[in-house]
């Protein structure tokens, strides 16, 4: 299992920008953006996405009812050598952990999630949140041996690229975590 | 009521070995013994998720055809696919229920709502193209020709007897022998 990795604390009025995101996540080849809304990610990320859906070389949304129907939509996809990522809130992570456990982790497959943490304080640290959903999501991934990363300001957007690539290269899941609301 | 291996010889018949087939539990172990293929994808990782696999080789694979060959309690654990399959529309994925009432892998206790849940009702309703229900073995070989020409996603609901609780090596599924083999074969077709 690969070590877990976390960005440096952000201050309360860093910002982050969703256009910043999608072009890295079009840069690193992505197809296919699998989702469930969250409110985290609705307005910067996925309503750009979903209004380009479909496009010449846009992404392709796939609105899903269940976040663990992703996983398997995914996997399947990464066996045809084809790229997606799964666009979440946490709520749906932790509630598709048996398929993140059996398809990402002892299949060895690039699952790679995008999740929105709901109600984390803008410039705290996941695990230091005064929300318990937000705070047990990183020991959660880290139990399951699952690489994961801050995503709260513009400088780390930088990681998305590499985190996807290395998914790919290595065969192993990614988790990228949005912090705050990109506008 | 059919015999779950009967049907599976039947469809079978009308494959290629270019189709992609992803068969779950008990139908899983029936079907490598009738179709030996690399291209059967037997690792599903979670039960349920077999059709949400299939849509994802399906949206990625669009020259071939994709076949899930479900079970009734997967399918219950995943009911929410019917409407994304549904909603996705690819035309190149069909999706047959083998239903037998029963989580066969699991002891053989009754599904909920055994006898009145309503599968094809089900995806008529979450937007297949084609759904087809079928309780006996010579109409289904006379139609799984013309059922496997339509366009999808297709939905056919087969009713069949419980075979019974058996011990299964699921090694035969689950090694990743298996997996390689797959991503190989279907790397190369």
């Amino acid at each position: 299992m690969q070590p877990s990795v976390s960005t440096a604390i952000r201050a309360p009025e860093d910002f982050l920008l969703g256009s910043s995101i999608i072009r890295e996540i079009k840069a690193s080849g992505i197809e296919f953006v699998v989702s469930v809304p969250d409110i985290t990610t609705s307005e910067g990320l996925l309503r750009p996405l979903s209004q380009e859906s479909g496009k010449d070389t846009e992404p392709r949304l796939i609105r899903v009812c269940k976040e663990d129907e992703g996983v398997g939509i995914c996997a399947g996809l990464s066996y045809c050598g084809r790229r997606s990522l799964l666009l979440i809130q946490q709520t749906g992570l932790l509630d598709s952990i048996n398929a993140i456990r059996g398809v990402a982790v002892e299949y060895a497959l690039p699952i790679c999630m995008m999740v929105g943490l709901l109600e984390k304080e803008p410039g705290v640290v996941p695990r230091q949140s005064k929300r318990y959903g937000v705070r047990i999501v990183e020991p959660v991934l880290e139990a399951m041996g699952i690489t994961y990363h801050e995503v709260e300001g513009e400088a780390d957007v930088g990681h998305i690229g590499p985190a996807i690539e290395t998914a790919y290269a290595q065969m192993r899941p990614v988790v990228l975590l949005i912090g705050r609301r990109p506008s | 009521m059919m015999k779950r291996d009967d049907c599976l010889k039947a469809l079978a018949r009308h494959l290629t070995d270019a189709d992609i087939v992803l068969p779950v539990y008990s139908t899983a172990f029936d079907w490598i013994d009738i179709r030996p293929s690399p291209l059967n994808y037997l690792s599903h990782g979670a039960m349920g998720l077999a059709s949400s696999h299939a849509l994802g080789l399906a949206l990625g694979r669009p020259d071939k055809r994709v076949i899930v060959l479900d079970g009734d309690g997967s399918l219950l654990m995943n009911l929410g696919s019917l409407v994304t399959i549904g909603a996705a529309a690819p035309p190149n994925l069909y999706h047959f229920v083998c239903e037998n009432g029963t989580y066969e892998a699991n002891g053989g206790h009754p599904i909920p709502g055994r006898d009145k849940v309503d599968f094809p009702g089900f995806a008529r309703a979450a937007g297949y193209r084609v759904v087809f229900d079928f309780s006996d073995l010579k109409i289904f070989e006379q139609r799984i020709g013309a059922l496997l020409a339509e366009t999808g996603p297709v939905f056919a609901d087969l009713k069949i007897a419980s075979s019974g609780p058996q011990e299964r090596d699921y090694s035969r599924l689950h090694g990743p022998h298996v997996r390689k083999a797959f991503r190989d074969a279907l790397m190369a077709s």
